[in-house]
């Protein structure tokens, strides 16, 4: 069992092989990302994954619900390949990507795009330059004018206006704004898969309803499968094609809203009750 | 263990030995960084933009303190060492002396406390501030390796920039030994330069750079690597740049005897050669 810093470590130096595994026998059917059976822990803490299964379609949203503490960012890290499971398998488009070496995992996640809680955007570069830097590092086939082109569509995408937003700093811009501008650093390089993490979180309700919008539409745009962590019930209902609830490192319950509503276990009944109950 | 059957003796040596298990794992954790710079440094693609930004920062950006500090410790330098050689009339000697102090272990050391207090500290705020914002796993997300991109031009520009820096400080602090020896006491400048010029050898100055270059190594990759790891928040963030100044200054006066001691036998192969006698 390693440590996080191990963990984080491990991710970037090769530990096994350089090329990782071979694309041959690649799964050719319709899941996007398999997750079988993963386990981890860090240190002599607590078990923190108790063995997570979940596949994720192509083109499906999923929203992983579940409680602060229950494993929901450590699953999703490990489907970007920066933790790496104690036991288990994660695939992504086919390819197991467990076993690989830095410079595999690195082309695999050029196949996401991640949006994080408070957008993590870089804050000694101007929101242009945040949305432009994905370009910048890897279509180095593109030239300064291409770059300028299609960085001025994602500002449009996302409302924002490139002249204005984009002199901007990130401290400059609202939270709501941040995030758009998060999701177009995110999208720039044309995903397959986006990963949101809790996306909505200290957003007020009409800035919360804007962002699921614009996860909605770039979702109907881009065509990408997505992955929505969150606590937001009423967010995930809007933008969920299926729901998995986690709860302590094990997922108690999946499937479509319906299914949410009509699941016994306790904490899903609890988790619902609650928030009717602060939302009357 | 903390079950009240342990003897106080084991308490102690749990006590005692806490500490250095804490320092082993911490060291393990800095090797392993190492390794990740090294390999990273290595691999492509190069950085040239980022590298040129870190030298204008660390050198350009470091350059007044380092005329300051260094133009003042020639001047203590001179003034203490002409008192103290006067008593034999010896104040000749004082460009020398100044010159192979500074040459050899001033100049390196002070100019390694100030780059480890501006820059070794800005380091360690800038990349503590991008771990606790996730800027540094927002890099990773986006398939830049955040060592390739944040740790490799900081710890590259600093190996470059401190013998630059070192040479400043030395040539600050000569012309301060210049001014108190010449100016002041009235030594002949003819004088002053031809004993100190003579009685130092290149190797004293080989000496100061092979410890500058490492100082940059030691100073940048300490404090990249409180940063990098950093937690807790605005808290965790001003304690990593305080661990990274106070324990990249230390190490740099251990490093220091050290590097002094391994080039005795190479560069001065009969002690302390330039000194007279």
């Amino acid at each position: 069992m390693m440590s996080m810093f191990e963990e984080q470590l491990h991710s970037m130096v090769p530990q096994m092989s350089e090329e990782g595994p071979s694309k041959e026998g690649a799964s050719t059917n319709d899941y996007m990302i398999e997750v079988d059976n993963i386990k981890k822990t860090f240190g002599n803490g607590p078990q923190i994954l108790k063995g997570m299964s979940v596949n994720v379609q192509r083109g499906e949203t999923l929203v992983v619900l579940g409680g602060s503490g229950m494993g929901k960012s450590v699953l999703m890290k490990h489907i970007i390949g920066l933790l790496k499971p104690d036991e288990g398998s994660i695939k992504v488009d086919g390819e197991e990507i467990t076993t690989m070496g830095p410079t595999e995992l690195k082309r695999v996640r050029a196949k996401f795009g991640m949006v994080f809680q408070n957008a993590a955007l870089f804050d000694s570069m101007s929101n242009y330059d945040n949305v432009a830097f994905p370009l910048r590092e890897h279509r180095k086939d593109m030239s300064e004018a291409d770059i300028d082109k299609k960085v001025r569509s994602l500002f449009d995408m996302f409302t924002l206006d490139a002249d204005i937003h984009g002199r901007q700093f990130p401290s400059e811009l609202s939270g709501g704004q941040r995030k758009r501008v998060g999701l177009a650093r995110a999208v720039a390089l044309d995903p397959q898969i986006v990963l949101y993490d809790e996306p909505t979180t200290g957003l007020d309700p009409i800035t919360t309803d804007q962002v699921d919008q614009m996860i909605l539409d770039a979702q109907k745009a881009l065509k990408v499968t997505s992955i929505v962590i969150s606590h937001d019930i009423a967010s995930a209902f809007n933008i969920a094609d299926n729901i998995i609830f986690v709860y302590y490192g094990e997922i108690i319950a999946r499937g479509t809203k319906e299914d949410m509503l009509k699941c016994e276990h306790p904490f899903v009944q609890e988790y619902f009750k609650t928030w009717i109950d602060k939302n009357k | 263990m903390s079950d009240k059957s342990v003897s106080p003796f084991v308490r102690l040596i749990e006590a005692l030995g806490q500490p250095v298990l804490s320092f082993i794992e911490g060291l393990g954790e800095y090797i392993l960084f190492l390794r990740q710079v090294f390999y990273w440094t290595f691999k492509g693609p190069f950085r040239f933009r980022l590298l040129l930004n870190q030298l204008a920062d660390i050198g350009y950006g470091a350059l007044f303190i380092v005329v300051l500090t260094g133009l003042f410790t020639g001047l203590v330098i001179g003034l203490q060492s002409l008192v103290a050689f006067a008593r034999f009339s010896a104040e000749s000697l004082v460009g020398p002396a100044t010159l192979i102090a500074l040459a050899r272990e001033l100049g390196p050391v002070f100019t390694g406390l100030m780059v480890s207090g501006r820059s070794g500290s800005g380091m360690a705020t800038e990349l503590g501030t991008m771990r606790v914002t996730e800027q540094i796993d927002a890099l990773d997300s986006l398939a830049v390796n955040p060592i390739q991109y944040l740790v490799v031009p900081r710890t590259i520009a600093s190996m470059v920039m401190m013998p630059v820096l070192v040479s400043i400080f030395t040539g600050m602090g000569f012309l301060g030994a210049y001014f108190i020896v010449v100016i002041r006491s009235g030594t002949d400048p003819g004088i002053f330069f031809e004993q100190s010029f003579g009685m130092t050898d290149p190797p004293d100055f080989i000496e100061g750079y092979i410890k500058a270059v490492f100082f940059g190594f030691l100073i940048s990759t300490f404090s990249c690597f409180r940063g990098f790891f950093a937690r807790g928040g605005a808290r965790g963030v001003g304690q990593a740049a305080t661990d990274a100044v106070v324990f990249s200054s230390v190490a740099v006066f251990i490093a220091s005897y050290f590097i002094t001691e391994l080039l005795q036998p190479f560069l001065h192969s009969n002690g302390f050669n330039a000194l007279p006698g």
